[in-house]
């Protein structure tokens, strides 16, 4: 148990390595990395994560509970050789990180709620645009400015959802400091994979929270490199749509010719506004995560081989539900745990496999039921699926959590 | 050790969240101890009464907050007026001496007194008060070694008053050791 510090932070690295089919990765600029234990939030976690990984941009506005990250990219920035841009706000902040990816950078920012909600603008471009950047959110209670210093999860579907237009990203939610590094680190291996935008979905109570972190030296960090375009500038295309990822991008200055533009484009990148074009632009931006959801999707499960009940959970309300399972199995119910490391794309796949065999599936989250909602729609009427849902504020009481594992077997 | 709660509190200023950071800092990467350290975030962290909690355990920690601590540190009337109620029978209560009067006798509670502040201006600053709260918390606890302690201040206090801040340590934990030796009320009853 005492290794396991974060359930995947070990193989994390190790295994990143593989996932990139066609890139090769290197190993991580030392620069960036500040190679040992720390006692250290999960904020201060996302920015060693992100110099880790080799992003030297970072364009923002502080709002609580996410500051901390930006302060800690801030100060470090300088012995990295980064840049930190405190923005006048949050569209110009993600705005910034268009640019900077298109200059060759890569590039974070972190908000929370409303910040995020000023960015999904912006957001929709990145994903129209196939530009690679890792945002943060670090979740309060909401809606509106809610509770600026207070945990939830209640933003789930607005980073899926946001933006206008058919799209899809990515999103990870790590469970503590360890894995906000961990994970940190893996979301700008896929951004640049993938060309998407990638979203840390953490909350208020991970991303404060102190615990032991340990950063592996550099040379044990893979990183997927930014991979630009070096050939004929004839056949310089800064897209391709065939529904995969490891394109290159073109960076800006280096004397090719391409155009990046919101509107519906051809593999030039010149608008191209008609039904047919938009179909293979919207079925690529959507099949290049959907159809490699196999590759992207993590997972951490426990005992759900002959399980009754099965708890889906995610970020710190996993570590919760953790509690309630234990207090569970002492009682002699057969519970397993699926906590989701990559919410987004989801797995639907597994939740399908999942419902045929148990009786229930219960799924705590800090929100009214979000999660939940895609459970339901996977499980498809094959087991019962029982929402336990909290208005945000707080995380879960665990004994909320046993009650419902206990209904869900009678 | 299974799983011990503590909170350390007092008035913004006084360095209440570094006591926290610090222990934690020592369980977690010296004592071999999984620690997790949550804080106050609102207006309570600017002034009034401030509080940071310590979760320690053996094993990973799951439910990051504390439940009911078994060792309070109260540098300040308020957070011992908030706070005390908390401790369960057998509890640790850690009190600044000088700045905090006592409601009761605690009979139930074991009770520690050590004047932080006032050994903390007689080193030249009141600012050490912290560091002297730690060393007596680390004395009269069994929670986190000295050693590990001493292993954590680097990085957490500045380095220029490092060698101060060792000292002010070592006052609170021979005080501590000290009261605990002599075992008479005011201390481990």
């Amino acid at each position: 148990m005492k290794t396991k510090l974060s359930g995947v932070s070990e193989q994390a690295n190790v295994r990143s390595s593989g996932r990139y089919a066609g890139t090769k990765t290197v190993t991580a600029d030392p620069k960036g990395v500040d190679s040992g234990p720390h006692f250290m939030d999960g904020d201060h976690a996302i920015a060693e994560g992100a110099l880790a990984a080799g992003c030297r941009f970072f364009a923002g506005y502080p709002i609580t509970p996410s500051t901390e990250a930006a302060e800690r990219f801030a100060e470090r920035a300088p012995e990295v050789g980064a840049l930190f841009i405190q923005m006048e706000d949050e569209l110009a902040s993600i705005a910034a990180l268009i640019g900077a990816a298109w200059g060759g950078q890569k590039c974070m920012t972190v908000t929370c709620g409303p910040g995020f909600s000023l960015m999904t603008e912006n957001l929709g471009l990145a994903c129209m645009t196939e530009t690679p950047m890792v945002i943060a959110n670090v979740q309060r209670g909401g809606p509106s400015t809610g509770l600026p210093t207070l945990t939830a999860q209640q933003d789930m579907m607005q980073a899926r959802y946001g933006p206008h237009g058919d799209n899809a990203i990515i999103a990870l939610c790590p469970d503590s400091p360890q894995e906000c590094f961990d994970l940190t680190v893996e979301a700008f291996n896929l951004s640049e994979f993938y060309r998407v935008p990638v979203i840390i979905l953490t909350d208020e109570t991970v991303g404060h929270m102190h615990e032991k972190v340990v950063i592996p030296p550099a040379d044990q960090i893979q990183v997927v490199p930014r991979n630009n375009y070096s050939g004929p500038k004839e056949d310089c295309r800064p897209y391709k749509f065939d529904s995969q990822g490891g394109h290159p991008m073109v960076r800006a200055g280096d004397g090719y010719n391409f155009h990046i533009t919101g509107l519906t484009h051809n593999e030039k990148g010149y608008p191209v506004m008609t039904a047919d074009q938009n179909k293979i632009v919207v079925t690529h931006l959507m099949e290049k995560i959907n159809g490699n959801a196999d590759m992207i999707i993590r997972l951490d499960e426990d005992q759900i081989d002959g399980a009754e009940v099965v708890v889906v959970s995610y970020g710190i309300t996993s570590r919760i539900a953790v509690k309630a399972i234990q207090d569970a199995r002492k009682e002699g119910i057969k519970v397993g745990s699926l906590r989701m490391i990559t919410i987004w794309p989801f797995c639907e796949k597994r939740i399908r496999e999942i419902s045929s065999k148990v009786k229930a599936i219960v799924v705590p989250e800090i929100n009214y039921g979000q999660m939940v909602l895609e459970v339901e729609r996977n499980a498809g009427g094959r087991c019962k699926v029982i929402s336990v849902n909290h208005c945000g504020g707080a995380v879960h009481d665990p004994e909320v959590i046993l009650d419902a594992i206990r209904k869900a077997i009678q | 050790m299974s799983t011990q709660e503590i909170r350390f509190s007092g008035f913004g200023g006084q360095g209440i969240i570094r006591c926290a950071l610090i222990t934690g800092k020592a369980l977690a990467l010296y004592d071999d101890k999984f620690a997790t350290m949550t804080q106050a975030f609102g207006p309570e962290a600017r002034g009034s009464a401030c509080a940071a909690q310590l979760v320690v355990s053996d094993e990973r920690v799951l439910y990051p907050y504390i439940t009911q601590p078994g060792v309070l540190v109260a540098l300040s009337q308020e957070a011992y007026d908030k706070y005390y109620g908390e401790l369960p029978k057998g509890g640790i209560l850690i009190v600044e001496e000088d700045l905090v009067k006592l409601r009761g006798e605690h009979p139930d509670l074991r009770l520690m007194r050590v004047p932080a502040t006032r050994f903390a201006e007689e080193l030249g600053n009141r600012l050490f008060t912290n560091l002297v709260a730690l060393g007596f918390f680390t004395a009269v606890t069994n929670v986190v070694t000295a050693e590990a302690m001493k292993k954590a201040l680097p990085g957490l206090v500045p380095e220029r008053f490092l060698k101060i801040n060792v000292k002010a340590f070592d006052k609170g934990y021979e005080y501590g050791v000290q009261m605990i030796s002599k075992n008479t009320r005011g201390d481990v009853s």
